[in-house]
């Protein structure tokens, strides 16, 4: 990657970590977030995503680094004098507040005039589409609707940036879609940085404009939704986000940008498309996307392509898909996910079908161990 | 360089504010151990107060291990201390066998009913503890109720003395420190999974076998709180022997108070206040460390 | 639920009845016309009214009423910073010395509290000249002491129990930690302050080994009033001063009870 260092970032960390005792939740990492994006940080539970949202914010101080907000070194700020508002998990509304009072809350702790705070107040209720509950107290809102009033809450006092911890977690599955899209269009209007810790890989492909994948304190890759799961950099970020089958294998030959690989799980050489192939005779890792694998009866005829014969050990049917679990005959065994385009009852493909598998060379990712 | 004052003085503050119940509990709870433990290396003396002070008129240390070596070498006050302990240790026995199918037959009732039976576990506590056991003087009396009832039933023809004996002493314990029972082993049983005993007895166990492999261990820490809040206070109870037990009843809580008020030997009274609070830091720490991990695991 | 077993339900029976009987006995006597506490003479309510016309009687109420006010007032205010402190202020110095002294007198004998305290009133008076006279400031202190340990206890448990995200948003939202410790955390463990208010107040109405040890002569609370008459054996017009006390704190726990589960229904709902 090349980045000039001389231009800040609207958000930056410099070498920033956080121990707690022993351990070391956040490891000398490296950041650099522009103004108006959407930022994930994706991770499994315990990876330290939290604690790096929670030294944005200011509740934990960094052991070590510095953190720059705009071109200021915010690291020493107190929560209450950034310019940045977070969005709880648990949401957080005071319970002895009505709807309007949270919401002014922030407001009234920057002593801004009344007619201002009513105003500003006002707005925010409509952008949520909360006006007619502007009198209601929390605990006579629905999960919904607390998340609502935690948004407006947070975005009133026009934060720099916006943190969202889990913003979607404590909602059902149909409501965290819808919510998703509202938050993205909020998002878009105000033109607020902000940065979403998630668990969720869906959530966070669907909404973000870039993706940092965390694990044990550390950056396994940032990029574009779309190249983290398209071109993982690493066994770990495959595995993390989405469905991959992957095979241990050695460089068999490498011509202009076609990789050979051998490899003793697949019992065939497997073919890869690579701009910096790696050299020959080197033990790589070759992964591929169930949904990039074609299945069929016959030997397809493209000798380009990477073809496997396997038989179908196990499958399921999930409505807009089936998944095939395919025995190899090394006894590996390769997922495939099929779009199930024709409306029928009749399955084609049954249990202890002899089939083929094939996939073009450019699906197969060559990761770095 | 404004942040740094900003930290320094929300700490500031949080110091300032927590001297004020730290330096009282200093002055009046810490402090007054302290000149507890004074006392009772001094001897008794016809003065006001009556006691030696700790250095002579020449400076020299003036302090003697008189009442301790009393206390270890007279026979009548090891054996009231044995007896305090003894005693205690028996009442939290029945209390226990009492308290635990009432604790467990509440956390099993349904919510409505748990609740009001909860209230009426912890009515009597917020009655006067003194006017509990001026109750069972009523009861007890030779010619109380208890009595009365008996004779009227004609069960016996004499009155029963009961009256200032051990047995109504153990009464009064049990009476008034049960609810102290209760409440702590509710509060672990309420929280135990039911599904766990319908598991032990889905894999075979009986009703007894459940008991004794499931809900008995998981109670435990119910039933040692409990146990230390009924042991620890019996021990220095003043009241309940004072009113119910007789005239030879030595209770190491009424034996302190007469001597410091009756016989006016402060000295004596300060080691035996010493020598029982010995006797019951050792259950106040395993309570203390009861509760600690109790309140860790309950997070 | 499963449905209790016959043993249980026994136990429950013969629990409340062990608990109950000695009460109502003592409110069915206090109606006994007979000055022979143990001899029915006849129903009658002279009892009450010759407890109205005893000076000494009420002169003791007005002083534990005093005292218990007072002591219950200094004891939710000390005892609510200490249940803050142990809830929130995480590790400060000396917190175990701390905690100990915040929680030992809950269970320390009182026997020893009282002569500890005694002792060092005593001790005062020689060295400062302070406390003149032992009655209500020795007594009240000594209350307090005691009850801070219950007030602080159920503010910790309330804190504990809380969201403690809560006070972080508020500091999120530009409040500083005076502030938000006035706008969020003081109304929201207001309920618990006022039970521990009513505990502390309780115990101070109820004590009798404390008040003996650091009162002086004069300074007669209620319970050491009934103490030095009770220990002559059982009297009728102790009968209608139990039976007072049993109804009035019955019928206030019974406000209070509904008080607290209307608006637990509220929050919950």
């Amino acid at each position: 990657m090349t980045v000039d260092n001389e231009t800040h970032a609207f958000i930056e960390l410099r070498n920033v970590s956080k121990h707690f005792g022993d351990f070391v939740a956040v490891d000398s990492v490296n950041l650099r977030i522009e103004k108006g994006e959407l930022f994930s940080i994706l991770g499994g539970s315990g990876c330290g995503k939290t604690t790096l949202l929670r030294m944005l914010a200011g509740f934990e101080e960094p052991t070590s680094g510095r953190i720059f907000l705009d071109g200021v070194d915010i690291t020493d700020q107190p929560p209450y004098e950034r310019p940045v508002n977070m969005m709880f998990q648990s949401y957080a509304i005071f319970p002895h507040m009505t709807v309007e009072k949270n919401i002014a809350y922030g407001l009234h702790k920057d002593r801004l005039p009344k007619d201002e705070i009513e105003d500003r107040v006002g707005n925010m209720l409509k952008l949520v589409k909360m006006e007619s509950l502007a009198k209601r107290k929390p605990d006579q809102l629905s999960g919904g609707q607390r998340q609502r009033v935690a948004l407006a809450r947070s975005l009133v006092k026009n934060p720099k940036v916006l943190l969202l911890d889990e913003p979607l977690a404590a909602l059902d599955k149909k409501l965290r879609e819808h919510t998703q899209f509202e938050l993205m269009n909020i998002q878009d209007k105000l033109g607020i940085t902000f940065v979403v810790v998630t668990h969720d890989q869906e959530e966070a492909m669907i909404l973000s404009t870039r993706i940092a994948v965390m694990e044990k304190g550390r950056f396994e890759q940032i990029g574009k939704p779309k190249v983290v799961y398209e071109y993982p950099e690493n066994r770990f970020v495959a595995d993390f986000i989405g469905t991959i089958n992957t095979f241990d294998g050695v460089v068999q030959d490498a011509q202009s940008g076609r990789v050979i690989i051998a490899s003793d799980e697949s019992g065939a050489s497997l073919y890869a498309l690579s701009d910096s192939p790696p050299a020959k005779g080197s033990a790589v890792c070759v992964a591929v996307r169930p949904e990039k694998i074609y299945i069929s009866q016959n030997r397809p005829d493209n000798s380009e392509d990477v073809c496997l014969p396997g038989v179908i050990e196990d499958l399921g049917y999930f409505g807009n898909i089936s998944l095939y679990r395919v025995r190899l005959e090394t006894g590996k065994i390769v997922l495939v996910s099929a779009q199930n385009r024709q409306r029928t009852i009749d399955r084609t493909l049954e249990w202890d079908d002899e089939i083929f598998i094939s996939w073009r060379p450019r699906s197969t990712v060559i990761l770095a161990e | 360089m404004s942040e740094q004052i900003n930290k320094q003085l929300s700490e500031a503050w949080q110091r300032f504010i927590l001297a004020l119940p730290y330096t009282w509990l200093l002055i009046f709870f810490l402090a007054p151990f302290a000149i507890i433990l004074k006392i009772s290396v001094a001897d008794p003396i016809l003065a006001q107060p009556p006691f030696t002070p700790s250095f002579g008129d020449a400076g020299e240390l003036q302090i003697s291990a008189d009442n301790y070596v009393f206390l270890l070498t007279d026979k009548l006050y090891a054996i009231t201390y044995l007896k305090s302990v003894m005693m205690a240790a028996i009442a939290t026995l029945f209390c226990l066998a009492i308290g635990f199918p009432i604790a467990y037959g509440i956390a099993r009732s349904t919510p409505g009913t748990r609740n009001i039976l909860l209230l009426l576990i912890v009515l009597p506590f917020w009655i006067s503890f003194l006017l509990r056991v001026y109750a069972w003087m009523g009861l007890l009396n030779n010619y109380g109720v208890i009595n009365n009832f008996l004779m009227w039933l004609g069960v016996i023809e004499q009155p029963i003395p009961m009256m200032y004996t051990d047995f109504a002493i153990y009464i009064g314990l049990v009476y008034s420190y049960l609810p102290f029972m209760i409440l702590p082993l509710y509060a672990t049983l309420e929280r135990m999974n039911l599904d766990l005993v319908e598991a032990a007895q889905d894999l075979g166990a009986t009703p007894a076998q459940a008991f004794w492999n499931i809900t008995w261990p998981l109670a435990r820490p119910g039933v040692i709180a409990g146990s230390l809040l009924v042991f620890i206070p019996a021990t220095g109870e003043y009241v309940i022997p004072y009113l119910l037990g007789g005239p030879d009843s030595l209770l190491i809580g009424r034996v302190l108070f007469d001597e410091f008020f009756i016989n006016r030997d402060w000295p004596l009274a300060s080691s035996v206040a010493v020598v029982l609070l010995v006797l019951v830091v050792v259950p106040i720490v395993i309570l203390q460390r009861n509760q600690a991990r109790d309140a860790e695991q309950a997070t | 639920m499963t449905r209790n077993s016959r043993f249980v339900i026994s136990m429950l029976v013969f629990g409340y009845a062990f608990l109950y009987i000695p009460l109502l006995s003592v409110v069915v006597y206090s109606f006994n016309d007979s000055r022979l506490a143990t001899v029915w003479g006849g129903f009658s309510t002279r009892w009450y009214g010759e407890l109205l016309k005893n000076e000494q009687i009420t002169s003791a109420l007005f002083l534990s009423l005093k005292i218990g006010v007072t002591a219950a007032t200094l004891a939710t205010l000390f005892g609510t910073i200490a249940g803050i402190a142990l809830a929130r202020f995480g590790r400060f110095r000396s917190r175990s010395l701390f905690t100990g002294l915040v929680l030992s007198p809950m269970v320390m004998p009182e026997v020893i509290t009282g002569l500890a305290l005694l002792l060092l009133f005593v001790s005062l008076q020689q060295l400062i000249g302070w406390p003149g006279q032992r009655g209500f400031g020795t007594i009240t202190i000594a209350h307090t002491t005691f009850a801070i340990a219950y007030v602080a206890v159920i503010v910790q448990s309330r804190l504990s129990a809380m969201d403690e995200s809560l006070e972080e948003a508020a500091m999120d939202l530009g409040g500083r930690p005076f502030r938000v410790m006035i706008d969020i955390t003081l109304p929201l463990i207001a309920p618990a302050m006022l039970a521990g208010w009513l505990l502390a107040f309780t115990l101070s109405l109820d004590d009798l080994v404390l008040a003996s040890f650091v009162s002086g002569p004069g300074g007669s609370t209620l319970p050491m009033l009934i103490f030095s008459k009770v220990k002559l054996g059982v009297t009728p017009d102790i009968n209608a001063l139990a039976t007072l006390i049993i109804v009035f704190i019955s019928v206030g726990v019974l406000i209070a009870w509904s008080i607290a589960r209307r608006m637990g229904k509220d929050s919950s709902g």
